[in-house]
């Protein structure tokens, strides 16, 4: 079970995810980006305080973003992940492919460089 | 000790299946972090299978059995009547053609075969039984 709220800040459109993203939900988190993306948004952060588990179907999610916003100059940046769920995203070197920051303001830091 | 949970196969039935094997792990004193892997491949190894091999029906059922024996491996058995996909057989696609190809699927494979030790398939009285096996000693 997953809660999506997002916020938007001086631009950016927060997406903070609460709960739980499996093969049950993954569709909703595919749903909030494609919204953010359809609403214009070319900075999106992605808000992983409350995220307590991903499966893969969550990991397809954010993968099959990676191309379409390279091609569009949209910058996405994650952050705030506990080290269980940052493990998860490292035993696939998906950590290597997305943009992963410690906190928001390192998040902020890091989408300012992309 | 032995650990055992009959599951229909609706996907909403994978918090539950993950619940199972968290606590039945944990108060063997696995550690967290290990937890969490062996939990993420075993909830690939039951999504798979419920999409897969029952179509999400649920009312056809498959059964988990966790073994947990001191100073021995944890094997963790899928047992099933449906059609055996052995994953063993399956060449994992590269990660970046899988982001080429703006693919979601294709990663889980990967995460069981990068998380456990070894995977074994068997016939048992007619049914098929997926082993998955981590080399952890738990207490």
């Amino acid at each position: 079970m997953i809660h999506i709220k997002r916020l938007q800040e001086d631009g950016v459109d927060i997406i903070a995810l609460i709960g739980e993203i499996d093969a049950s939900s993954s569709i909703e988190l595919d749903l909030a980006i494609a919204k953010s993306v359809g609403e214009g948004f070319s900075r999106i952060l992605v808000d992983c305080h409350s995220l307590e588990y991903i499966s893969s179907a969550g990991l397809g999610v954010f993968m099959s973003y990676i191309e379409e916003f390279k091609d569009q100059n949209i910058k996405m940046v994650l952050y705030g992940m506990n080290d269980k769920v940052a493990n998860t995203f490292e035993i696939l070197g998906l950590n290597e492919l997305l943009q992963i920051g410690k906190d928001k303001a390192h998040a902020k830091r890091m989408m300012n460089e992309l | 000790m032995n650990y055992k949970q009959k599951v229909g196969c609706n996907i909403e039935n994978l918090k539950g299946v993950r619940d199972f094997i968290r606590n039945a792990l944990k108060s063997h004193g696995v550690p967290d972090l290990q937890i969490s892997e062996l939990v993420l491949a075993l909830d690939e190894m039951c999504s798979n299978l419920m999409i897969h091999s029952h179509q999400c029906n649920p009312h056809e059922l498959f059964e988990i059995n966790i073994i947990l024996k001191k100073g021995d491996p944890v094997i963790f058995e899928i047992i099933d009547d449906g059609n055996t996909f052995d994953i063993n057989q399956f060449a994992e696609p590269d990660l970046g053609n899988l982001v080429h190809e703006k693919r979601k699927g294709g990663l889980g494979i990967r995460l069981v075969k990068s998380i456990m030790d070894k995977i074994e398939y068997q016939n048992r009285n007619g049914k098929n039984v997926c082993r998955l096996i981590k080399n952890i000693h738990c207490k």
